[in-house]
C-alpha cells in the first residue's frame, strides 16, 4: 500500500478524528418522552435535541441487545463503515460513548474528490483505552460521577462534566493514539540504590516537616521516582503531569525564567524551587494559593486532596494535602523555604549521579533497537520509539502501519494467558517481534536487510541480554 | 605519701564557694567513686602512708616497719603484710612492678632494696646516689627490676642485674637541676621541672634498659614573674594519656592581669618524637582550688569551692583559636554522686545509719590517673564516669553520640538512646535519627575496614613479616546491625506505638545511612521492612522499593516473596527476577516454574542456560502430568525422547529415570505407536 501511496501521489490521507462524545444514564430518563433527561453531557453541543436522543438511545440498544448473549460482557465497540463508536460503562449505569470517524483516503478520480473510509485501521483497544482515560482523568479531578449527584444531584454532575470535558476534549489527539495509550504506563527514572535511599530520606522528612502532608510523589525527567499514591491512581496523576501540566511549564524554562528566583529576596538561600500549582509570587501578599483537587482512592476511603507541584531543575514533587485543609500563603512560604533548598540540591545530586551511572554502563550509545516494553505489575513502560512528549501529542517514530503490526499483537497477547511469541515479516524489510513473558510485553521492530527467521530471533535474544538481563524474561 | 601535695591551689580572690552541687534534685551526677575502694589504716603519728603509682598500692608503715607494713592495691583481693627492720623514718616504699623488690628511702643520700620473697629471710642492701653532695628527692620503678633516682642535680637510672647478688649497676646518669619531678607510669615518662622559675620541663623516656631525652618544653605562665623564685609548683601539673598520646596538663589560675574569665587547664601534647606543643585550652570559666583526674579519656576538673566537678573531651569540637583549640566542658557541673561509707562491723551491730562521706573534703589528695584518696578517712578510691545520666544532659543527640562513642561502656546506653528517640515521649525527628545512624556506622565502618585489611595481610601471609600487625580491637562504639536489631529496631517496629510512616521512614533511614557507608544490609533488616510493609497492606510501597533494588537480592529474600503471592500477586515476578539476577539459583528458579505447572517454561528456561542434558525427566513429566494437558505431556515426553536419542542414541528411558509410569500413561493416550523409534544411521 506504501508503493500505492507513493504512485498516485494526490492521494491524501485524512486522520480519524472525534465526531461525538457523550455520557447518558438511562435510569434518568425512563419514561418516554423524558430521554432527554438521560443526557448528561453531549459533545458537539450543537447537535440538534432529537439527534442527540437518537443516538443514545441507539447505544442503549446495542447494549441491550449484545447484552442478550454476552451478560456481563456487553458490546464495546461498533464498527461501521464511516466511524466506529466505542462503549464504556465506567460506573454502573453510567455510559460513555465516543464515537471516531475512521481514518479516510482521499483520492482524485476525474477532478473530483472520491473518499475511501478505512474500516480496519482503527484498533479497538487502543480508542476504548482512550475513552477508559478519559474517565479516570475526569475522576481524578472531579471524584466519581455518583459523588457528584450525591453532592448536588445531576445538576451538579451535568456542571462538572460540561466543565472538564469542554476543555479536555480538545486535548484529545486521535489521530496519534497507539499501543502507549492501552498500556498508559509509567516510564520510571533510572537511578542507583544510594540516590534513591537519598531521596527516601528526603520525602520521608519533609512530609515530617510539612505535617499536612498525606501522600507525596518524586519525578526527576518527567520519569517517575517514587509514588505515596496507589499505582492506579499514580498511573493518571502521571498521565496529567507527563501530557498536561510539565509540557505546559516547559516553555518558560526553555526562555531561561527559571534562574534562581529568590536572589531578590536578602537572606534566602539561593534556590531554584517554584510553584508550578498554586501561588506564581511568593512575595505578592495578595497571592492566591489555589491548589487543582484531585480524588484518590475512590473504590474504598475515597480521599480529596489537593494537588501542590514543585519543582526545582528538573525534580518535581507533589505534595497531597488532605482538601479540608486549605493551604495558606504561610504555608506554601514554609514549604518554599524548606523543601525549596535541599530539592535544588537533590536535584544536582541525581543529575551527576544518572551522568556517572550511563557513563560506567555505557548506555550512552542509544540501542539500535526499536521496542516498547511494558510490565503490567508495575507499569513500567519504556519506548524507544516514541519522541519526548510535547503538550499535544507522543510521536512515534515508525510508520503508522507498523504500530498498528505492534496493536494487533497485543490484541492478541490479551486473548491468552500463556507467554506468547509472535514474529511478523512486515513490508520492506521490516520485522515486527512480539513478546510475551509472564506479566511483561515486549515489542520489537527490526530493519534488516534479507535477515531470516533465525537471524531475527538472534537479535531479539541479544536485545534482551543487554536490555533486560536482570529481569527473569524467557526466550 | 609519695607525693603530698595537696590537689587544690589556694588562690587570693573574693569568689566566694558555691556550696555543695546537689545532683539528686537536678538529677545527673555523671561522676562516682567506685563501689569497693580500697581501705586502709588512716595515717596518724606512728602509721605512715604512701600511695604508689605505678603500681597503684597503698602503703601503711606502722612504726617504720618494726609492726607491720600493709601494702594493699585496687585489684588486690589479698593484702601483702610483712614486717622490716626500723631503721629511721621512711621517706619514701615502693615495689617493683610485680612486688619483686622493695625499695625503701630513708634518707637523702641512699635508698634501701628488699628482695621481697615471702617467708625468707630479709638482707637489706642499699644503693647510694652516686652524685655528691646530692639529695634524693625520690625514686620510681620503671620495670621491675630498673629504677630511677630523682635528685635535685640530675637523674641516675640503675638496674639490679641480679636480685640474688644484691647489688645495683648504673645504666645512666644526666646531670640537671631538677626543682620537683613527676612520673607517669603509664607511658614511662618522668618529668623534670628546671630552671628558677621551675617552667622548663625535661621529659625522659624508659624502656628496656635504656633512657631517652626527649625535647624539653616550656609552660607558659600566665603573668611575667615579678621576682626569680619558682613560680610552677608541681601542684599545677599533671600527666596523663588521653586517647592513646601522652599530656602534659597545666593548671592556669585565673590571674589578674589577663582578662580570662577563669582559670583554665592548658594540654601540652607530649609526643614520642619531635616538640611538644600546646594543643587544647579547656576553659573553666571560674576561679578557686582544683583537681584534675583523666578518666575514660575525659578530663575531670573538680572544684572545692562548689563541690562540684566539669568534664571535658578533646575529641569534641571545639573553637581553634590558631594554636590550640578551645572547649568548654561538656556537661553542666555536676557533684559527684552521693557516696556511703561502708559501715565496718559485724552485721548485727550495723543499724546505725549508713555515714554519708564528706566529698571534695580538703583532705583529699588526687592521683592520676583517676585516684582519689582520702587521708584521713582511710579510703582510695577508682573515679568512675556514669553514662546514664548524660544522656538527658545533653539534648543535642549528635553531639551526645559523639561523646557517648568515645567511652568505654557505652554500648548499652547508645543502645538505649536510639530507642528513647524513637519512641514518644520525645521522639527524634528524622534527621536527627539520621545523623545519629551516621554517626553510629561511621564507627561501625571504620572496624569493618580495619578487620577487613587486617584479614588481607593475614592471608597474603605478611603477618609475620609485620610484628605490629594486631587483630583490630572491637570496642563498644562498634554498634553493628544485629546490635541495632535486637536491641532497638524489632522492639521498636513490635511495639507498633509509632505511625506506620515513622517506622518504615526509620527503617529506610537506617538502611540508607549503612549504603552511606557501604555496609552490606544483612537480610533480617530487609525482612524487618517487609514484615511492616505487609502489615499496613503498603504493597506499592514495598514493588518500588524492590524495583529500585533498595532490598538487595537474595535467595531468602526470594523465598520471602514468593510466600507473599498469594496476598500480592506481583511478587511472585518480583521473586522470579530476584532468582534470576542471583544467577546462583537456577534450581529455584526450575521448582518456582514447575509447581506453577509453566513445565514448559521451566524446560525452556533450562534450555537457555544449558542444563538441559542433565534435568531429571521424571520431575518435568511428573509436573506435565500434574497440569492435566495431554499436549503438553506430550511436548515434555517428545522432548526427552530426543534427549534420550541424542545422548544415547536411543530414545526410550533407562530404568534409572524411573519413568515407566509416564511411558505407560504416554501409550495409554497417545498409542504405542507414537513412541519414538530409535533412528539408526
Amino acid at each position: 500500500r506504501m508503493a500505492a501511496a507513493a504512485a498516485a501521489g494526490q492521494e491524501k490521507q485524512l486522520a480519524p478524528i472525534l465526531l461525538s462524545f457523550f455520557i447518558y444514564n438511562p435510569k434518568l430518563g425512563p419514561k418516554e418522552g423524558e430521554e432527554e433527561k438521560k443526557i448528561l453531557f453531549y459533545h458537539p453541543n450543537e447537535v440538534e435535541k432529537n439527534e442527540k436522543i437518537r443516538n443514545v438511545g441507539l447505544c442503549e440498544a446495542i447494549v441491550q441487545f449484545t447484552r442478550t448473549f454476552s451478560p456481563t460482557k456487553p458490546a464495546k465497540s461498533l464498527h461501521t463503515q464511516k466511524n466506529r463508536q466505542f462503549f464504556h460503562e465506567p460506573e454502573e449505569n453510567f455510559w460513555m460513548v465516543m464515537v471516531v470517524r475512521n481514518p479516510i483516503i482521499e483520492k482524485h478520480k476525474d477532478g473530483k474528490p472520491v473518499y475511501e473510509y478505512q474500516e480496519e485501521e482503527l484498533l479497538d483497544k487502543v480508542y476504548s483505552s482512550v475513552l477508559q482515560q478519559c474517565y479516570s482523568m475526569y475522576k481524578l479531578f472531579n471524584g466519581t460521577f455518583l459523588k457528584a449527584m450525591e453532592d448536588g444531584g445531576v445538576k451538579v454532575l451535568k456542571e462538572r462534566l460540561e466543565k472538564f470535558f469542554h476543555r479536555y476534549l480538545q486535548t484529545l489527539h486521535l489521530q496519534s493514539c497507539d499501543l502507549l495509550d492501552v498500556f498508559c504506563g509509567i516510564s520510571f527514572f533510572p537511578l542507583d540504590k544510594m540516590t534513591y535511599l537519598k531521596i527516601q530520606s528526603f520525602i520521608n522528612r519533609m512530609e515530617e516537616s510539612l505535617s499536612i502532608v498525606k501522600y507525596t510523589a518524586f519525578l526527576y525527567n518527567d520519569q517517575l521516582i517514587w509514588s505515596g499514591l496507589e499505582q492506579d491512581d499514580m498511573r493518571i496523576l502521571y498521565k496529567y503531569l507527563t501530557t498536561s501540566l510539565f509540557p505546559r511549564h516547559m516553555e518558560p524554562e526553555l526562555a531561561g525564567r527559571d534562574s534562581p528566583i529568590r536572589a531578590e529576596m536578602p537572606g534566602n538561600l539561593q534556590h531554584y524551587g517554584r510553584f508550578l500549582t498554586g501561588p506564581l509570587n511568593l512575595n505578592d501578599p495578595e497571592a492566591k494559593c489555589r491548589f487543582p483537587k484531585i480524588f484518590v482512592n475512590t473504590d474504598d476511603t475515597y480521599e480529596e486532596l489537593h494537588l501542590i507541584v514543585y519543582k526545582a531543575m528538573s525534580a518535581a514533587v507533589c505534595f497531597m494535602i488532605d482538601a479540608s485543609i486549605p493551604p495558606t500563603l504561610e504555608f506554601c512560604r514554609k514549604l518554599d523555604s524548606i523543601v525549596g533548598p535541599q530539592l535544588t540540591v537533590l536535584a544536582s545530586d541525581i543529575c551527576e549521579q544518572y551522568n556517572i551511572n550511563k557513563r560506567i554502563s555505557g548506555a550512552e550509545k542509544e540501542p539500535q533497537f526499536k521496542f516498547i516494553y511494558f510490565n503490567h505489575m508495575n507499569l513500567a513502560e519504556k519506548s524507544t520509539i516514541h519522541m519526548r512528549k510535547t503538550p499535544s501529542v507522543s510521536l512515534a517514530s515508525v510508520h503508522p502501519d507498523l504500530m498498528k503490526i505492534l496493536g494487533d499483537i497485543n490484541s492478541d497477547f490479551s486473548r491468552v494467558d500463556e507467554d506468547e511469541e509472535i514474529i511478523v515479516k512486515a513490508m520492506s524489510d521490516y520485522w515486527v517481534v512480539g513478546k510475551k513473558s509472564d506479566q511483561r510485553e515486549l515489542y520489537v521492530i527490526l530493519n534488516q536487510k534479507n535477515a531470516n527467521l533465525i537471524e531475527v530471533n538472534e537479535e531479539v535474544k541479544k536485545l534482551c541480554a543487554t536490555q533486560f538481563n536482570n529481569i527473569f524474561f524467557l526466550d | 605519701m609519695s607525693r603530698e601535695a595537696p590537689p587544690e591551689e589556694e588562690v587570693p580572690g573574693d569568689e566566694g564557694g558555691g556550696g555543695g552541687g546537689e545532683c539528686q534534685g537536678e538529677g545527673g551526677c555523671y561522676l562516682a567513686l567506685c563501689a569497693r575502694p580500697v581501705h586502709f589504716e588512716k595515717a596518724n603519728p606512728v602509721n605512715c602512708v604512701f600511695f604508689d603509682e605505678a603500681n597503684k598500692q597503698v602503703f601503711a608503715v606502722r612504726s617504720g616497719g618494726a609492726t607491720g607494713v600493709v601494702v594493699k592495691g585496687l585489684e588486690d583481693k589479698n593484702p601483702i603484710s610483712f614486717r622490716m627492720e626500723d631503721k629511721g623514718e621512711v621517706k619514701c616504699i615502693k615495689f617493683s612492678l610485680g612486688n619483686k623488690i622493695l625499695a625503701v628511702q630513708r634518707t637523702l643520700k641512699n635508698v634501701d632494696f628488699l628482695n621481697f620473697i615471702p617467708d625468707s629471710p630479709q638482707l637489706e642492701y642499699t644503693q647510694e646516689c652516686k652524685t655528691k653532695n646530692a639529695n634524693i628527692l625520690g625514686f620510681c620503678w620503671t620495670s621491675s627490676t630498673e629504677i630511677v633516682f630523682i635528685t635535685d642535680q640530675g637523674i641516675e637510672f640503675y638496674q639490679v642485674v641480679l636480685p640474688e647478688k644484691r647489688s645495683l649497676k648504673l645504666l645512666k646518669n644526666q646531670s640537671i637541676n631538677v626543682n620537683w619531678y613527676m612520673y607517669c607510669p603509664e607511658s614511662s615518662v618522668i618529668l623534670l621541672s628546671t630552671t628558677v622559675l621551675g617552667n622548663v620541663l625535661q621529659p625522659f623516656y624508659f624502656k628496656s634498659g635504656t633512657m631517652s631525652k626527649l625535647s624539653k618544653f616550656e609552660i607558659e605562665l600566665p603573668a611575667a614573674p615579678k621576682s626569680s623564685k619558682l613560680i610552677l609548683s608541681e601542684r599545677d601539673i599533671a600527666m596523663a594519656t588521653i586517647y592513646g598520646q601522652l599530656y602534659v596538663l597545666y593548671l592556669r589560675h585565673h590571674s589578674r592581669t589577663s582578662n580570662s574569665t577563669g582559670a583554665e587547664v592548658v594540654l601540652y601534647h607530649l609526643p614520642r618524637e619531635g616538640s611538644c606543643k600546646k594543643t587544647h585550652i579547656l576553659k573553666l570559666n571560674r576561679t578557686g582550688k582544683f583537681a584534675l583526674n583523666v578518666v575514660d579519656n575525659l578530663v575531670v576538673v573538680h572544684h572545692q569551692d562548689t563541690e562540684t566537678s566539669v568534664i571535658f573531651d578533646i575529641k569534641l569540637k571545639g573553637e581553634f583559636d590558631g594554636t590550640a583549640t578551645i572547649h568548654q566542658f561538656v556537661l553542666p557541673p555536676r557533684s559527684i554522686q552521693p557516696y556511703q561509707i561502708p559501715v565496718a562491723g559485724p552485721a548485727s551491730v550495723t543499724s546505725q545509719s549508713p555515714v554519708l562521706c564528706k566529698l571534695y573534703s580538703s583532705s583529699w589528695i588526687v592521683f592520676q590517673p583517676d585516684i582519689i584518696i582520702s587521708a584521713s578517712e582511710g579510703y582510695l578510691w577508682n573515679l568512675q564516669v556514669k553514662l546514664e545520666p548524660v544522656v538527658n544532659l545533653l539534648p543535642d543527640k549528635g553531639k551526645l553520640m559523639d561523646f557517648l562513642l568515645q567511652r568505654k561502656e557505652c554500648k548499652m546506653v547508645i543502645l538505649s538512646v536510639c530507642s528513647q528517640m524513637l519512641s514518644e515521649p520525645g521522639r527524634g525527628s528524622l534527621s536527627v535519627i539520621a545523623t545519629v545512624f551516621d554517626k553510629l556506622n561511621h564507627e561501625y565502618k571504620k572496624y569493618l575496614e580495619a578487620e577487613q585489611s587486617y584479614t588481607m595481610v593475614v592471608e597474603a601471609g605478611q603477618s609475620r613479616s609485620n610484628p605490629l600487625l594486631k587483630r583490630p580491637v572491637r570496642t563498644q562504639a562498634v554498634i553493628d546491625q544485629s546490635d541495632m536489631y535486637t536491641h532497638v529496631l524489632s522492639v521498636f517496629t513490635e511495639k507498633k506505638e509509632a505511625p506506620h510512616k515513622f517506622t518504615i521512614a526509620v527503617l529506610m533511614e537506617y538502611i540508607r545511612s549503612l549504603n552511606q557507608f557501604q555496609i552490606a544490609v544483612q537480610h533480617y533488616l530487609y525482612e524487618l521492612v517487609i514484615k511492616t510493609l505487609v502489615q499496613h497492606n503498603l504493597f506499592y510501597m514495598l514493588h518500588q522499593f524492590l524495583q529500585y533494588h533498595v532490598l538487595s537480592d537474595s535467595k531468602p529474600l526470594a523465598c520471602l516473596l514468593l510466600s507473599l503471592e498469594s496476598i500480592y500477586p506481583p511478587a511472585h515476578q518480583l521473586s522470579l527476577d530476584m532468582l534470576k539476577r542471583l544467577s546462583t539459583a537456577n534450581d529455584e528458579i526450575v521448582e518456582v516454574l514447575l509447581s506453577k505447572h509453566q513445565v514448559l517454561a521451566a524446560l525452556r528456561f533450562i534450555r537457555g542456560i544449558g542444563g538441559h542434558d542433565s534435568i531429571s525427566a521424571r520431575k518435568f513429566l511428573d509436573a506435565a502430568k500434574q497440569a492435566e494437558d495431554d499436549m503438553l505431556f506430550y511436548t515434555i515426553f517428545r522432548f526427552f525422547e530426543q534427549r534420550n536419542q541424542r545422548l544415547r542414541g536411543n530414545p526410550s528411558f533407562t530404568p534409572g529415570e524411573h519413568c515407566e509410569e509416564h511411558v505407560t500413561f504416554f501409550k495409554e493416550v497417545f498409542g504405542e505407536q507414537a513412541l519414538m523409534k530409535p533412528t539408526t544411521f
